[in-house]
Formats: C-alpha cells, structure tokens, sequence
C-alpha cells in the first residue's frame, strides 16, 4: 500500500515528463514536408515549350542516360531566388545537369531573370497553367527532383536546396546514382 | 443617402466573394458529388484546410482539375486515387488506417480505456476503505 502510494506521487512527474518529450519531438516535426507517393516511380510523362526556345518542345526523354535535378522555379518565388546562386555552382562546380520547369510564371520575366542572373538549366520547360506540375505532385516552389539514368524519380527536395541539403543528402546521393548503370 | 453609400459598401465584398470559382455542372449530383470531394480533399499548401475552403492558387488549380475528371465522367474513386498517386494519402483529409497512423486511430480508445481501468480501480479502494 505504501509503494502504491509512492507511485501515485511521482505519477504527475512521469506524465509531464512524456508530455515535454512528445513536444520536443514536435520541435523537430517538419508538417510542410509531404512524403512523395512518386519516388522510385518513373517521372510522368510530358511534352512542354521550351522558353528559350518556343519552337522546340521539352520532353520526358530528356532524362535517359544521365543523372538529372528536375527544379521547379518560378520568378514571383522569393526561395527560388535565394536558391538561384547554388544552383549555379552546382551546375557548374558538381556537373549537376538541371532541367527547369518555370512553373505558372511570366515567360518574358524568366527569360530576363536568366539573362540577368545566369542560367543554370540545360532547358526549361515551361508550365504556365501549372498542369504538368500536378503531375509531378508540386505543391509548392521551388522543388527539386533527382531522376536517375533510367528516368525513376528517386528523390524530391522540398524547398531550397542549401548547404546541408546538398552536402548530407543530395551530393552522396549523385555519387551513387552516377555509379549505376543506364 | 448616407444609409444607402453603406448598405452598398456591405454588398460590395460579398459580391467578389461569389464571383470567384464558378463551377457549372449538368446536374444536382455532379454538383453534390464537387462540394462532397472538394470536402474530403486536403489543401497541401495551407494543411489545415480542405480544397474546399483554401484560397491558395494550388487548390484552385485542384479543384479545376477536380471539376474537369467529374466532367469526364470519372467515379469518386478515380478522382481520389488520382490525387492520391500524385501527392500522396496526406492529400485525404480523412486519414486512412495503415502503419504510420494506427496511434492517431486508436489512440483516443487506449486512453478512455485507461482511464475506465483507472476509475474502476478507484472506486474499488474507495469502497474497501
């Protein structure tokens, strides 16, 4: 009867322990990052104009043989401009090859942002109505993709990539999916 | 005429309100069946809100798309695994039961049990004593 007592005591602080773990493990929860239903599946299909060039169409065979960084960027997206310098570096630093898709935006404002602030993309497709972005399953700017030699989107980044981002996650990532075969 | 410049003015906002998203369908039930979606469907962008109430240009987008499947003829089902397959079952706003969410289901059971184990136990001792 004394030990139950004991327990009963210390029983408010054993609850209120757990509840500070569950909320400092709420700290860490990041709700904004939806995990993709797309991963390890091939990328969706598309044929969209190219903005640098209308005439031509840019294409979901694009990706075959090599790795690719499909980003989804947009020039009203105030991240996509934070994330412009890296983008930059990598594609020239890292070879990284980035395929663009100017997601619902002025076609006119992504040619000069291009013009003014250097082109890291290969192509850019463009996406003015946002259709194809639903395919991808985009809810937001800018996102970024990782498609690997066979066209199998294998990864999705939400949100910029920055430092930590390429340096935990992206650049191992390439590493190993540049080793596979075609 | 002071009174009519703000009866006037209280009009005003509820007009564009209405203005925005205008849906036309052939029917009660096709009608029915986009509000009962839209309902059931998860804005990813403001994810506390369905597709129904967001104002975020993606869930207007969704629900142009939404709209376009039930136009084609296209079951509840399709419509939701569509969504589904592109982002994910986050997307319904009635989470389904499976291995990530089987504390969120049966959580609030296991607490009402404990707490009807503890208030048996309770009035147990109070009896003895």
């Amino acid at each position: 009867m004394n030990r139950l007592k004991q327990v009963r005591s210390i029983l408010p602080f054993i609850i209120f322990a757990m509840i500070l773990f569950l909320l400092w493990r709420g700290l860490g929860l990041r709700p904004n990052q939806v995990p993709s239903p797309l991963i390890n599946q091939s990328a969706p299909e598309f044929s969209l104009p190219d903005l640098l060039d209308a005439k031509k169409s840019v294409t979901h065979k694009e990706f075959a043989g090599h790795v690719t960084f499909v980003n989804v960027w947009a020039t009203w997206c105030v991240s996509c401009a934070e994330e412009h310098r890296a983008l930059l570096q990598l594609a020239q630093d890292a070879h990284i090859e980035f395929l663009g898709l100017n997601y619902k935006d002025d076609t006119i404002a992504a040619k000069k942002w291009l013009q003014q602030y250097g082109n890291p993309y290969k192509r850019v497709a463009v996406d003015s109505d946002g259709q194809a972005a639903i395919d991808w399953g985009v809810y937001g700017t800018p996102e970024t993709f990782v498609i690997d030699k066979k066209g199998v989107i294998r990864y999705k980044q939400v949100g910029p990539i920055d430092n930590d981002a390429w340096e935990k996650t992206l650049k191992p990532l390439v590493e190993k999916l540049r080793n596979e075969r075609a | 005429m002071k009174k009519l410049f703000l009866l006037i003015i209280l009009f005003v906002p509820l007009q564009l309100f209405a203005a925005e998203d205008i849906y036309r369908f052939t029917s009660v039930n096709d009608q029915q069946r986009f509000a009962t979606l839209t309902t059931q469907l998860r804005c990813l962008v403001c994810q506390n809100q369905t597709l129904a109430e967001s104002n975020a240009p993606l869930a207007a987008d969704l629900r142009q798309q939404i709209y376009r499947h039930l136009q084609q003829g296209q079951s509840d089902k399709e419509i939701a695994d569509y969504l589904v397959a592109r982002y994910g079952n986050f997307i319904l706003y009635r989470p389904l039961f499976n291995a990530t969410t089987w504390a969120l289901w049966l959580g609030p059971l296991l607490f009402l049990l404990t707490g009807v184990l503890y208030l048996l136990y309770y009035i147990r001792q109070k009896r003895r004593d």
